[in-house]
């Protein structure tokens, strides 16, 4: 048998391993490669940051807990950037398993940075109905949302006394994993009611969002961890996406070489078999 | 580099649900049988409650039953009627009734998607592709806006069947294959780094909230 039919016949774990081992590795002695931020991340920091302090911003976070690696960087990151321009933030979730997450971002930043719930920001919770629910929601919060996460009524919380529509509001920053996300958001609340949006998504769905980045229908993107890690360097607090890129690079070099590796293998036996 | 095992039984259940899960990458065995069971089970159960304290009591029974006086009050009852026959799809005599409700979540929906798209993917996509493809000021970005209108023309002329790819529109389409390979590569490139962003997310977790190892 020769290597490369061996190599062929390799029983697939000992891919899992060596991946295993690639991610475990850096994780745990960091090589501290650098991170460049590329334009799309650039735009999604100018874009929150140009917007005037004490702003009220939509924030929707449309994930649940098997996105939360890469996303929760991305939220965490933009609520931190919000909350230092002072800005009063509006939350919504419309995938069931966000509230907990957003919930818990919201909170322990806002403990940290000095936030007063109802005044500097309010978590509405999660609303079943997708698309609809964009829609009503642009005609008014507080009928799509009578209540927040929490269950007190919207009209007692000061922060929702004032804004009820996108008219008082300046940007709507997107968090998505997928269906509903930034795709409806855009479709439903950004060309509807004319609202400048950025939007952080998962690296799966990030490829179908760059059209709406080269329309401008979306300001900026932040795609999957390494988005997360270049907004996290943008806005100078490193966290959890910036210490994972290490693991993530050695994985994707070990990738690279299995792609390359099982093309010369193709070859190689076409190329023979040719020759027989 | 120590250890800082934790003591919260919460995290003790997460890390070993993980590790059951990530014993299917070994062989198919009964603990991870075990732990995908309990997800769907814990998964269903949670938006069940979700559903009803977060959508259905706020938004329709709240303001039926429990805020007198409620503006428009026989618009919540329509609703409720047809949520109801929703239910209805249970019984083989009577799951006619629940077409009223779906023709309505039809329309609805068809109505919302089909204005949204309209502006949004045709209207505002066919807009961005209208570019200056030469301005001598801006090299870099006319070469940028001459390969992304060259990249629609020809994917489009791909997808033309009712001419034969033959000739200068076989060669437009054979240049708008490469054009999808391309962005096929990419797609499955970014697809690798989100799979590979999980494992770390998990990772992270096991290091530190459970084990105390490294803290991210």
């Amino acid at each position: 048998m020769s290597w490369g039919e061996r190599l062929e016949k390799l029983d697939r774990r000992w891919i899992f391993l060596a991946v295993g081992f690639l991610v475990l590795i850096p994780l745990l002695f960091p090589f501290k490669l650098p991170i460049a931020v590329s334009g799309p991340a650039r735009r999604y920091f100018e874009a929150v940051d140009k917007i005037p302090d004490g702003s009220t911003v939509v924030v929707s976070g449309d994930f649940d807990p098997a996105s939360a690696p890469e996303l929760m960087p991305m939220l965490t990151s933009s609520v931190r950037h919000l909350f230092r321009k002072n800005c009063k933030i509006i939350a919504l979730q419309l995938w069931p398993g966000g509230p907990p997450l957003v919930d818990g971002v919201l909170h322990s930043l806002g403990d940290e940075m000095g936030k007063k719930y109802g005044v500097d920001y309010v978590n509405l919770g999660y609303k079943s109905g997708n698309e609809v629910v964009m829609l009503a929601f642009g005609t008014s919060f507080s009928r799509t949302f009578p209540n927040d996460y929490s269950g007190t009524p919207v009209k007692q919380l000061p922060l929702m006394q004032k804004n009820d529509n996108f008219e008082t509001t300046k940007l709507l920053v997107n968090i998505s994993a997928g269906y509903p996300g930034t795709k409806e958001w855009v479709q439903q609340a950004q060309g509807r009611f004319h609202i400048t949006m950025v939007s952080g998504s998962t690296a799966v769905q990030a490829p179908e969002l760059y059209p709406y980045l080269q329309s401008g229908q979306v300001l900026g993107l932040l795609g999957g961890m390494a988005g997360a890690a270049e907004y996290e360097k943008s806005t100078g607090v490193l966290g959890p996406a910036t210490k994972g890129m290490d693991a993530q690079s050695s994985a994707h070099v070990f990738i690279m070489f299995l792609i390359l590796l099982g093309n010369a293998i193709y070859f190689a036996r076409r190329n023979a078999q040719g020759r027989a | 580099m120590g250890f800082d095992v934790s003591p919260d039984p919460g995290v003790w259940i997460a890390a070993l649900l993980t590790l059951f899960i990530f014993s299917f990458l070994y062989k198919d065995n009964p603990l991870y049988k075990f732990a995908e069971h309990l997800f769907v089970g814990v998964s269903a159960g949670y938006i069940v409650v979700q559903q009803f304290w977060q959508v259905l009591f706020p938004n329709l029974i709240e303001p039926m039953f429990f805020q007198p006086g409620t503006a428009d009050a026989w618009k919540f009852w329509i609703g409720a009627v047809l949520c109801v026959l929703l239910f209805t799809r249970f019984s083989a005599k009577a799951s006619w009734l629940s077409r009223f409700a779906i023709a309505v979540i039809i329309g609805v929906y068809a109505g919302a998607k089909t204005t949204g798209f309209a502006q949004a993917e045709v209207v505002a996509q066919v807009q961005a592709t209208m570019l200056n493809l030469w301005d001598p000021a801006h090299i870099g970005a006319s070469i940028n806006n001459i390969v992304l209108v060259v990249g629609v023309v020809c994917t489009l002329v791909f997808f033309f069947f009712s001419t034969e790819h033959k000739g200068p529109v076989g060669g437009a389409a054979k240049l708008g294959i490469w054009y999808l390979m391309v962005s096929f590569g990419a797609a499955y490139g970014f697809t690798v780094m989100s799979r590979i962003s999980l494992l770390i997310g998990r990772f992270q977790f096991l290091l530190d909230q459970w084990l105390g190892i490294v803290r991210f």
